[in-house]
């Protein structure tokens, strides 16, 4: 299609836009954990816009790869395919009305920290180094940990880790996602001198991906040169944009989310279900600095207190909707009494030096020297003194996409896969992807691929499909331990508590795994 | 790195002076170039030393004025109706997952090795995105074009030739949809007429060409005229080997139905050492050889030193002398 009829549309495209914007709205709520901390993104009309339609000059519609969705791992897609030195010339494309793009700034240090915070593992920390994105985290608000305690509310386990025992200097950063986002954005204004022609602040309106057999335009209609245009424009994905623009893209990525557009669009089946849970994060605050990740495992799941720098710390807590929105609207000083009933004495004692840890250190001491940490005692977390954020509720689920790519197609992060957020993991994942594709593409350029080739893209799947779905299961499988409240299970648990505290292989293999080192905790 | 395989080289020159006819060949001439007087399976690829490539598309045969020899820029100069005619047979030979899935898994690691080795000759930066720009390179046996496209893409100035009129009409329709293939020049013809006209390139390159043509030698001789003086030359093709024949002709052909029964003729196989020999005669030095090999695992082909199914060559035209070589 040529641009004058997708012009044309624009009133009707107008309409549509309404419509995203109540999805987009709705989706606010799902990507809490993700997404900017600014006002909700349908809020207002795209104040300014980068690049008006008119402004654009013939054949600057036409992209390599465009990026839809400019969250982290959109972001992250983009830094690292500018980076690169046989991808750096490719013409890219972010899609996202996220005003937050716009901000150029270092975040300053001393406010009050978002609650919308990721645990980087090192693996993501070394991406982020490559990219050379990593060294405008450090000018922001991030918090390095060493120490992580993860116990349950039996009393009858405990397991403590230190990045000593990896022989490293830290474990994770736990780092909130805005500052990730601005990172990834400020790399990218220094790689590209106008970033402004990069972002594109709008939505995404429809999507058309090139039939099997091409449609060529009707003879003598066109000039020639126009056919031959279009020759070439019908082997690419059209994109039509809310604000009446038509791109043609090489490749279209899907980084839009879990509810992703694109994905349903290109008719991707997924499977998945919700856990009966909702997440609850927010921000408080302690008399002293926090350096420890902690996590306990309560009858209703998880409860996590990360440090997020100075003497505050981010909390995620699992529980039932219902108690979700119950502790969602309690006051504040009722909640961080229960935030500290939950991570103390609440629903069971501490874990102690019991006559089944004498057992299970006799039993397992023959298996060779021990962790260093494995004699540290069970510590009880610092108190939270205060709420200092609002206190946002996102419904849990596990979903992944039967395919990753298709022709001229890939989809990265939530668009493709999402975990249970218990263990920090699901942005990892997200950048773990936007590295592989990067270089996929990378692959592909160096020799003479058309990237949005199939064969090319199917490398990126087989990439990152085995990795995704071990870090799923795994995570799902210990959600599933933890939701049911059973005797013998539970002993079982604390049982294997004990055993990743006390056979130091297994433990180390379970730190490297949690820090993106290795393919899977019993296998390396 | 280059394998010298001192021992076996006399023999191999013995081959290559003469060069199919102990080996059980079925065709009684080396020399014969009518179609007619070859096996069936064989008046696909015909005439002697032509710049054929692998199995032929399906269905319909072209229809309409012939397009040969074509300045391939211009798509306008396309016929739509054609067009849109050969958009569903070239989608057959484009198809990755289609009957040519093995030569498309196939070719990034050719590729890297063209690559590798035309940066090095002509020392250009491995880390450009177009490193081979500005170079005239001849894709000789271009098939549907799937090494034509590539080269483009990495920035040479890209001439394709095929003997079969059919492949040369869907190369050209599938170059024509992006702009950066669009400058290829697709032409039907053999290495042999473009000697004639006095063409040359910085680089040649025929990849699983050798083994289907008449006689080998005469082929090299064409690749070497066409290469301008100090130019690179690069050949692939199967080794006349036992491993060679389980795995190309018995394991593709018949067990995989990769290929078409018939596709390769174990006798008409060339060993490294007679292609190196034969390049030797037609001035070019054949400075590195690789062999291929396809995991079935991981159904990923790599490059390796065991070059005894599949290898590839590349050797240098000799500066002086260059009008010595086609007798």
């Amino acid at each position: 299609m040529t641009p004058t009829p997708a012009r044309a549309s624009a009133a009707a495209a107008h309409a549509l836009l309404r419509r995203t914007r109540c999805f987009a709205a709705a989706n606010q709520i799902r990507t809490a954990s993700r997404a900017f901390s600014s006002a909700p993104a349908g809020a207002s009309e795209p104040q300014v816009h980068f690049l008006s339609a008119n402004q654009k000059v013939a054949g600057d519609d036409e992209l390599d790869v465009a990026i839809v969705g400019g969250g982290m791992v959109g972001l992250a897609v983009a830094c690292a395919l500018s980076n690169m030195p046989l991808t750096k010339h490719l013409r890219v494309a972010v899609i996202d009305s996220n005003p937050a793009l716009k901000s150029m700034n270092y975040l300053k240090k001393d406010g009050i920290p978002d609650s919308r915070v990721s645990t980087v593992t090192p693996a993501t920390i070394s991406f982020f180094r490559d990219i050379g994105a990593w060294e405008h985290i450090l000018q922001q608000r991030h918090a390095f940990f060493g120490k992580m305690q993860v116990w349950d509310y039996t009393g009858l386990g405990y397991t403590r880790y230190n990045a000593r025992d990896v022989s490293k200097e830290y474990l994770g950063c736990v780092v909130e996602n805005k500052v990730l986002c601005n990172s990834l954005l400020l790399r990218l204004q220094e790689q590209k001198e106008d970033i402004g022609k990069m972002v594109y602040p709008t939505r995404l309106v429809s999507l058309a991906f090139p039939s099997k057999s091409r449609n060529v335009g009707v003879a003598g209609l066109k000039p020639p040169s126009t056919e031959a245009e279009e020759l070439c424009r019908s082997n690419l994905v059209k994109l039509d944009l809310s604000d009446g623009q038509t791109l043609y893209s090489k490749l279209v990525v899907g980084a839009d989310g879990s509810k992703s557009n694109v994905r349903q669009i290109a008719g991707i089946k997924t499977t998945g279900w919700s856990y009966p849970q909702s997440a609850i994060i927010c921000t408080v605050e302690h008399t002293a600095a926090n350096d420890c990740a902690w996590q306990r495992f309560l009858p209703s799941g998880p409860i996590a207190l990360l440090p997020i720098g100075d003497n505050f710390s981010n909390i995620v807590w699992t529980m039932s909707p219902e108690e979700a929105s119950r502790h969602k609207s309690m006051s504040s000083e009722d909640f961080v009494m229960s935030v500290n009933r939950a991570l103390d004495f609440g629903y069971g004692p501490h874990p102690n030096s019991s006559s089944l840890d004498h057992y299970v250190e006799r039993l397992f001491s023959d298996f060779g020297g021990t962790a260093a940490s494995t004699k540290e005692c069970f510590e009880v977390p610092p108190r939270a003194i205060g709420l200092i954020s609002e206190r946002m509720a996102f419904p849990l689920s596990l979903m992944h996409s039967h395919d990753y790519v298709s022709k001229r197609l890939a989809l990265v992060g939530d668009a493709a896969h999402t975990v249970h957020p218990l263990a920090g993991q699901g942005v990892n994942l997200g950048f773990g992807d936007a590295a592989a594709l990067a270089k996929v593409i990378s692959e592909g350029v160096s020799v003479g691929a058309d990237i949005g080739d199939l064969s090319l893209l199917n490398r990126y799947e087989t990439d990152r499909k085995a990795a995704n779905i071990a870090m799923a299961a795994v995570l799902d499988g210990f959600q599933k331990m933890y939701s049911v409240d059973f005797g013998p299970l539970n002993v079982l648990r604390a049982a294997a508590f004990h055993g990743a505290q006390y056979i130091s292989p297994l433990k180390k293999n379970i730190i490297s795994y949690a820090m993106g080192d290795s393919k899977s905790p019993l296998f390396s | 790195m280059l394998r010298r395989v001192a021992p076996s080289l006399r023999r191999a020159l013995a081959a290559s002076a003469v060069p199919r006819g102990g080996c059980g060949a079925r065709l009684p001439d080396p020399g014969l170039s009518s179609p007619h007087a070859l096996p069936p399976q064989w008046r696909r690829w015909a005439s002697a030393a032509a710049a054929s490539s692998l199995p032929p598309p399906p269905p319909s045969p072209p229809q309409g004025p012939p397009r040969h020899a074509g300045g391939g820029s211009a798509a306008s100069s396309l016929n739509p109706a054609e067009v849109a005619k050969f958009a569903a047979i070239a989608e057959t030979w484009w198809d990755s997952q289609g009957p040519f899935k093995p030569l498309h898994l196939m070719n990034p690691t050719r590729l890297s090795f063209i690559r590798s080795t035309l940066c090095r000759h002509f020392r250009r930066d491995p880390y450009s995105a177009k490193p081979l720009e500005g170079l005239k390179v001849i894709d000789v046996g271009c098939g549907g074009g799937i090494l034509s496209e590539p080269l483009a893409r990495m920035g040479a100035t890209v001439t394709g030739i095929d003997a079969v009129d059919k492949n040369i009409k869907i190369a050209h329709i599938h170059a024509a949809s992006d702009p950066t293939t669009a400058s290829i020049e697709y032409c039907c013809t053999t290495a042999e007429d473009l000697v004639k006209e006095n063409k040359q390139f910085d680089a040649v390159i025929s990849l699983e060409v050798i083994e289907h043509v008449a006689n080998p030698l005469e082929f090299c001789k064409s690749l070497s005229a066409l290469t301008a003086p100090n130019g690179a030359t690069v050949i692939s093709t199967i080794n006349r080997s036992m491993r060679a024949y389980a795995a190309a002709i018995v394991g593709a052909e018949y067990i995989l139905r990769w290929l078409p029964i018939g596709t390769h003729e174990w006798s008409k196989l060339v060993t490294p050492e007679e292609l190196v020999l034969a390049l030797q005669r037609a001035s070019i030095s054949v400075e590195e050889m690789a062999g291929f090999f396809y995991n079935p695992l991981t159904r990923e082909w790599s490059l390796s030193d065991d070059t005894s199914i599949n290898y590839i060559a590349y050797g240098i035209k000799k500066s002086e002398a260059p009008s010595a070589t086609l007798q």
